[in-house]
C-alpha cells in the first residue's frame, strides 16, 4: 500500500499551514477527490522551494541483474490518478539508483499516459523501449514488469497496464514478451533485496 | 430396414447377377464391370458403353435393388416403381420424372434386345433418392456401395524420397487404424467394410511401393532392401485419417557424429505410432535483428542458428524424427510466421532457442520457459475444455469440432509445454550451467499461438564474459544441442505414456 508522507516545505510557512495540507493530502487519498483550492492558493503567498511531494514505490533491477527491487522515492504529488501516473512514471524511466541496476533503456520517455474507465492504464513510451533495449527475455521481462509494477503499486485504482510503442500497440519490446494485452502485476519478479 | 432387407436380397441373387453378367458379355461393348460393395460382400455389376455412355442393365438393378419395371408399350413409357414410388422415362429422352420431378440424364433409355439400359446416372440421380437403402456410386473407382457401410477412399504418395523416404496414406473418411511392422513391410489394417484404394504407387527412396495389402482392408508399404527402420503413426484432422510414415537408413549408413556423451539409450525406433514425428526448432532473432550482442561481438541471432543445426542433425540421424528450422539462414522471421510454420506442419513440439542478456554482467546460466497464461488465456482454457460446438456435415450428421482462437493456441497445451520444460532443465543440467531460478514461465509471444507442445530455452548471457566465449565456441553449442536432444528423447517417452488414443 502507499506510504503517502505529506511534506509542506517551509520558508517560513506555520504549522497551521503544514497540517491543513496534510489532511487535504489523506483526503485525497482516501476518497481519490482532487485537492481542494485553498492550500494551493496559500502557496503563491510564499513561495516554497520544493513541490509536495508523495512516496511512490519504484521497480529498480536488483544489483545482480536478476530480480526487481522495489525501492522508495520521493515524487511530486499530482493532482488525481492520470497526473500522478505521469509523475511516477517520469521518475520510474530515470536512471535507477544505486545498488540497483537499470532495467529500461536509456533515453525513453514518457509520451502519454491514460487511464480507461474498465481500470486500464496505457503508458505509451518513446521509441527507445524497443529500440535501444539489448534484448533478452530476461531483461525484457524485468523492463516491462519495471513499468507494469510502477503503475499497479501505485495507482490503486488500475487493474492492468498496457505498454504503447509511439502511440502503437507493439507484439513485444524486443521479441520475447508478449505485450499485445493489457498486464497485470508480476511480483514473481521482485525481490525485497537489493 | 430396408437395408437389412437389400442385403438380405443381395445374396440370393449373387448366382443370377453372375449369370446375366456372363449372358450379357455379349452386348454391344462391354466396359470393365464395376464393383457393387455390400454388408455381404463385393460382386461385379456389368456395365455397356453405347455412344460413349455408360449404361447398366435396368433389370440388373431391379433384381438389386427390389424394384418392378413396367413398359407402357403402347405410349413407349418406362416406369419403375418402388414401394409406391415411380420414376418415369421415355425412350428418347434423356431425363427421368422422380416422384413428379424431372431429373435430367446424360443419355436416354435404350432397348437392348429384351432389355432395357440406362444411364449410370440414373442409380444415383433417380434410384438413390427414392430408395430406402443408402446407394452411393463412385464413379472413379467404379465403385457402387450399398447399404449402411463405410468404404473411406485411400489414397497414398510419396513425400521425400530422402532418406529418411517419408509417405503419407489418407483415409477419407476417417477410420480406426491399426499398424504393424513386418520384415520388409508395413502394414496398415483399415477398420472398415471396405477400401476405395487408388491404384499402388511407385516406390521412391527407400520405399519399393504402396498398394493394397494381402488381407483386406490393408495397405502394404513394401521397403527396399536397404530401409533400417520404418515407423508410422496415424493422427485425424478434419475427418481425414493420415498415416505418415517414416523410412529410415539402417543406424550405420546415418553417419551420425560421435556424441561426446550418450545419455540413456534411445528406445529402438520401429515402435508403431511413433508420438513424436515432427519438431520445430526456431533459431531465435535473424536477419536485421541480431538480438542480443555481447561485448565481444557474439551476435544472438548466430548462436541460435548455429546450435539449432546441430541439434536438427542430431535428431535427424539418430531419431528419424524430421526437423523443421523456422529459418534455416540469416534472415528476419516474424514471430507469427514462426508459429505458422510449426501449425501447419503439424509438428509435435516446438522448441525456440535463444541467447540471454542481463542488467548485470553477473548473471549466468541456462534457463528454460514455458508459457503463463493471463487470465483471458486461463479463461480460454476454462472454454477451451468445456466448449465444443457441434457442426452439420455433408449427409445430415453432425461432427463436434473444438473452439479456440488462433492466437492462444499453446492453451490446449501447458501441462504437456510445463513437462517438456521440466525435461529441458534437467537434460541441459548435465551438461550446461544453469540459471539460479532455471525453469520459469513468462507471457513469451512466440510461444502463445504454437498448437503443440512447446517451451523457450535461453541459452546462457551473452551480457557475461565468460558465456559470450562459451556460446561462441563448437563444444559448448555440441553440449547444449546435446542436452536439448536428450530432452527430446525424455520427453518422446513422457508422450508415449501421456498418449491419447
Amino acid at each position: 500500500m502507499i506510504a503517502r508522507r505529506a511534506l509542506a516545505i517551509a520558508g517560513g510557512v506555520v504549522l497551521l499551514a503544514l497540517l491543513a495540507w496534510a489532511v487535504n493530502a489523506g483526503l485525497e487519498r482516501l476518497a481519490g477527490v482532487e485537492p481542494a483550492a485553498a492550500p494551493r492558493a496559500a502557496e503563491p503567498a510564499a513561495p516554497p522551494p520544493g513541490v509536495p511531494r508523495i512516496t511512490a514505490t519504484l521497480f529498480y533491477g536488483s544489483a545482480d541483474g536478476q530480480a526487481l527491487v522495489p525501492v522508495r522515492r520521493e515524487v511530486a504529488l499530482a493532482e488525481g490518478v492520470v497526473p500522478q501516473g505521469r509523475e511516477i512514471l517520469a521518475v520510474q524511466l530515470q536512471g535507477a539508483p544505486e545498488p540497483h541496476v537499470p532495467v529500461i533503456p536509456p533515453g525513453t520517455s514518457l509520451r502519454a499516459f491514460y487511464v480507461t474507465d474498465r481500470g486500464d492504464a496505457f503508458v505509451d513510451l518513446s521509441s527507445e523501449i524497443s529500440a535501444q533495449h539489448p534484448g533478452g527475455s530476461s531483461t525484457e521481462l524485468l523492463t516491462v514488469y519495471a513499468v507494469v509494477n510502477a503503475v499497479l503499486a501505485n495507482l490503486p485504482t488500475v487493474r492492468r497496464v498496457q505498454i504503447l510503442v509511439e502511440g502503437r500497440e507493439a507484439d513485444t519490446l524486443a521479441g520475447h514478451v508478449d505485450i499485445r494485452r493489457p498486464l497485470e502485476r508480476d511480483m514473481s519478479l521482485v525481490r525485497e533485496s537489493p | 430396414m430396408g437395408a437389412v432387407r437389400g442385403t438380405a436380397s443381395f445374396a440370393s441373387i449373387s448366382l443370377v447377377l453372375l449369370l446375366m453378367a456372363l449372358l450379357h458379355a455379349q452386348g454391344t461393348a462391354p466396359a470393365a464391370p464395376l464393383t457393387l460393395v455390400s454388408r455381404d460382400g463385393r460382386r461385379p455389376l456389368a456395365t455397356t458403353i453405347v455412344n460413349g455412355q455408360e449404361l447398366v442393365a435396368l433389370e440388373d438393378l431391379a433384381a438389386l435393388f427390389l424394384f418392378d419395371v413396367r413398359e407402357d408399350t403402347l405410349a413407349g413409357g418406362l416406369t419403375v416403381v418402388y414401394r409406391g414410388q415411380s420414376i418415369v422415362m421415355s425412350p428418347g429422352q434423356p431425363m427421368a420424372l422422380v416422384r413428379g420431378r424431372v431429373v435430367p440424364l446424360p443419355a436416354a433409355p435404350v432397348r437392348s434386345g429384351a432389355r432395357w439400359l440406362v444411364p449410370l446416372d440414373f442409380i444415383s440421380r433417380a434410384l438413390a433418392p427414392i430408395h430406402d437403402t443408402r446407394i452411393e456410386l463412385r464413379r472413379e473407382s467404379r465403385l457402387l456401395l450399398v447399404g449402411d457401410i463405410r468404404v473411406p477412399r485411400v489414397t497414398a504418395r510419396i513425400d521425400a524420397p530422402g532418406p529418411p523416404t517419408r509417405a503419407t496414406i489418407e483415409v477419407a473418411p476417417a477410420a480406426p487404424v491399426t499398424i504393424t511392422t513386418e520384415a520388409g513391410r508395413l502394414i496398415a489394417r483399415i477398420d472398415a467394410d471396405g477400401l476405395d484404394l487408388s491404384g499402388p504407387i511407385e516406390g521412391a527412396g527407400l520405399i519399393e511401393g504402396i498398394r493394397a495389402g494381402e488381407q483386406p482392408r490393408t495397405v502394404a508399404v513394401l521397403l527396399t532392401a536397404r530401409a533400417g527402420a520404418a515407423m508410422a503413426v496415424a493422427g485425424e484432422t478434419g475427418g481425414v485419417t493420415r498415416i505418415t510414415v517414416e523410412v529410415t537408413a539402417p543406424a550405420a549408413d546415418a553417419a551420425a557424429p560421435a556424441p561426446p556423451r550418450e545419455p540413456a539409450p534411445p528406445p529402438p525406433a520401429p515402435a508403431t505410432r511413433p508420438p513424436l514425428q515432427t519438431i520445430v526448432l526456431d533459431p531465435g532473432h535473424g536477419g536485421d535483428d541480431a538480438g542480443v550482442r555481447g561485448a565481444r561481438g557474439t551476435a544472438e541471432k548466430d548462436v541460435t542458428l548455429a546450435v539449432a543445426r546441430r541439434v536438427r542433425t542430431l535428431i535427424e540421424t539418430r531419431l528419424g524424427v524430421r526437423v523443421i528450422l523456422t529459418r534455416g539462414d540469416d534472415r528476419a522471421v516474424g514471430l507469427d510466421e514462426r508459429a505458422a510454420i510449426a501449425n501447419n506442419s503439424k509438428a509435435d513440439l516446438f522448441l525456440s532457442l535463444h541467447a540471454n542478456a542481463a542488467p548485470s554482467a553477473d548473471l549466468a546460466g541456462a534457463e528454460v520457459f514455458h508459457l503463463r497464461l493471463d487470465r483471458e488465456g486461463e479463461d480460454a482454457r476454462r472454454a477451451a475444455e468445456s466448449e465444443a460446438v457441434a457442426l452439420p456435415v455433408l449427409g445430415g450428421a453432425t461432427r463436434t469440432i473444438d473452439v479456440m482462437r488462433w492466437d492462444l493456441a499453446q492453451v490446449r497445451h501447458v501441462d504437456a509445454s510445463a513437462a517438456l520444460a521440466a525435461v529441458l532443465d534437467e537434460q541441459l543440467r548435465a551438461q550446461v550451467p544453469m540459471g539460479s531460478q532455471a525453469l520459469r514461465q513468462a507471457p513469451l509471444r512466440v510461444l502463445t499461438s504454437v498448437n503443440m507442445p512447446a517451451a523457450l530455452v535461453e541459452m546462457g548471457y551473452l551480457t557475461n564474459e565468460d558465456q559470450e566465449r562459451q556460446l561462441g565456441s563448437e563444444a559448448f553449442q555440441s553440449s547444449l544441442a546435446q542436452g536439448i536432444y536428450n530432452a527430446v528423447l525424455r520427453f518422446r517417452l513422457y508422450l508415449e505414456e501421456h498418449r491419447v488414443s
